[in-house]
């Protein structure tokens, strides 16, 4: 394997249009594992934290830029980025230990492509877009039309994620990520649920999104909650509803970690806590914070 | 295999060795470097035993290309003593007997320096959490805690 540390987004594109066999990388906390595992070893190593617009975290008045390589960790430490977005930056805090925190990042958890990718539902549920480069230039994705399948994204050989752009958080709304693991840290999502809400002045929910992670072949949204809470003030009626519609929507495995019956009710069970926290947030983010 | 040049600053000295791409850089400071305080425990980056400080921040060594390096700062565990005086936290783990085997103890020390570093008063919950990434299967971890809160305390106080 040889490695190479391009400095722009032009040099790493055609780095990789001239080379089948290549890998680009960020943290390289998920590619390690694997290539120890038996996957077979590219020709090219591409390091991507040497692009400036890659490791980067800025705003400006109407969205927050963060580059797609940038350690999670810096997004936890940012105390404006954890304000506006609780739910994305403590879904980003949760992926591994510290000593992971200061390499993985928001691209590498998403083109990783496992649904259990905590950032993922904390990105869908908040619209985020992703930059996308290649050799013709760049398009831009929403985060939930990346990832394909277990493993794979929609993305070509010579195509990566430069940067993900996120709107302002609306005043009277609020995000929210829950993850089950059956230990307090370093274990991969038995369910994952993100939650977003915008409140009408009247206190009921006038938008609301709701996605689930490590209960399908990817994150899903799930639209029929999402309908249920609309025009509501989530009374516990619409709140089981919320709860039956995403154990519903579930297309779990059954694995060492939980068992199909058991993902799919503590779906329900995360998808109601994760809704209740988005409108508590979004109930304090009244438009002067 | 052509090998490539790499200059890093390793605990306080300009540093400068050979090593193919795809090695690791827990291996390139073991075998290049000559710094065996790092250990490879499980090599996916679970057990936290070849920790080190990379700019600062605690990371797993083995889980850096070793090219990664190249123009870095570096703090292992043999950079952690002053001129022959252990540091306070190593001091304070000989003291607590807060180590059996010792495999996990570098990646427990420079863990937790990192984590004194930017928190120098932590409660035992921050501790705990922050040395989540480190395991350990001879203490049960509670000699480690209050060795690192002795550390702190001693710390603070100077």
């Amino acid at each position: 394997m040889k490695y190479v540390a391009p400095s722009s987004v032009e040099e790493a594109t055609s780095l990789l249009s001239a080379s089948p066999s290549a890998q680009v990388f960020a943290g390289a906390t998920d590619v390690v594992p694997q290539l120890r595992a038996g996957r077979p070893a590219p020709e090219l190593l591409v390091d991507l934290k040497k692009i400036e617009e890659l490791v980067s975290l800025k705003s400006d008045d109407n969205k927050w830029t963060v580059g797609a390589a940038t350690p999670t960790a810096y997004l936890t430490e940012d105390e404006a980025f954890s304000h506006e977005f609780p739910g994305l930056s403590e879904a980003a805090g949760l992926i591994g230990s510290d000593q992971i925190q200061n390499r993985s990042s928001l691209g590498g958890n998403l083109c990783n492509a496992s649904p259990a990718a905590d950032s993922v539902p904390a990105m869908v549920v908040n619209g985020v877009r992703a930059v996308v480069a290649g050799p013709s230039g760049t398009r831009v994705l929403d985060v939930s039309e990346v990832v394909t399948g277990p493993g794979q994204t929609s993305l070509d050989d010579d195509e990566f994620i430069v940067e993900f752009e996120i709107d302002n958080m609306p005043a009277r709304s609020g995000d929210a990520y829950l993850r089950m693991i059956p230990r307090t840290e370093m274990d991969i999502a038995v369910v994952g649920a993100g939650a977003r809400v915008t409140l009408a002045d009247d206190g009921s929910i006038e938008q609301a999104a709701l996605a689930l992670a490590a209960v399908a072949p990817t994150v899903i949204r799930i639209p029929d909650a999402e309908d249920a809470l609309v025009g509501t003030t989530a009374d516990d009626a619409t709140l089981d509803a919320v709860a039956a519609a995403a154990s519903e929507a579930c297309d779990p495995i059954d694995d060492k970690r939980g068992t199909v019956a058991y993902r799919k009710q503590v779906a329900g069970v995360l998808a109601k806590r994760a809704v209740l926290i988005a409108i508590e947030r979004a109930e304090q983010r009244n438009g002067t914070n | 295999m052509p090998r490539t040049h790499i200059t890093t600053v390793i605990n306080g000295d300009e540093t400068e060795f050979l090593t193919e791409d795809g090695t690791s850089l827990l291996n390139a400071l073991r075998d290049e470097v000559g710094l065996t305080g790092a250990k490879e425990g499980c090599g996916t980056g679970d057990c936290g035993a070849c920790s080190i400080l990379v700019d600062d921040r605690v990371t797993c060594s083995c889980l850096m290309f070793a090219p990664e390096a190249d123009g870095t700062t570096i703090l292992t565990v043999e950079g952690l003593a002053d001129s022959g005086d252990l540091h306070p936290l190593q001091q304070c783990f000989l003291e607590g007997a807060a180590l059996q085997c010792g495999i996990c103890t570098p990646g427990f020390l420079m863990a937790a320096k990192a984590l004194l570093d930017k928190n120098p008063d932590p409660t035992e919950t921050e501790i705990r959490y922050a040395l989540a990434g480190n395991l350990c299967r001879c203490t049960g971890y509670d000699k480690i805690i209050r060795a690192v809160q002795e550390a702190a305390l001693e710390m603070r106080g100077k």
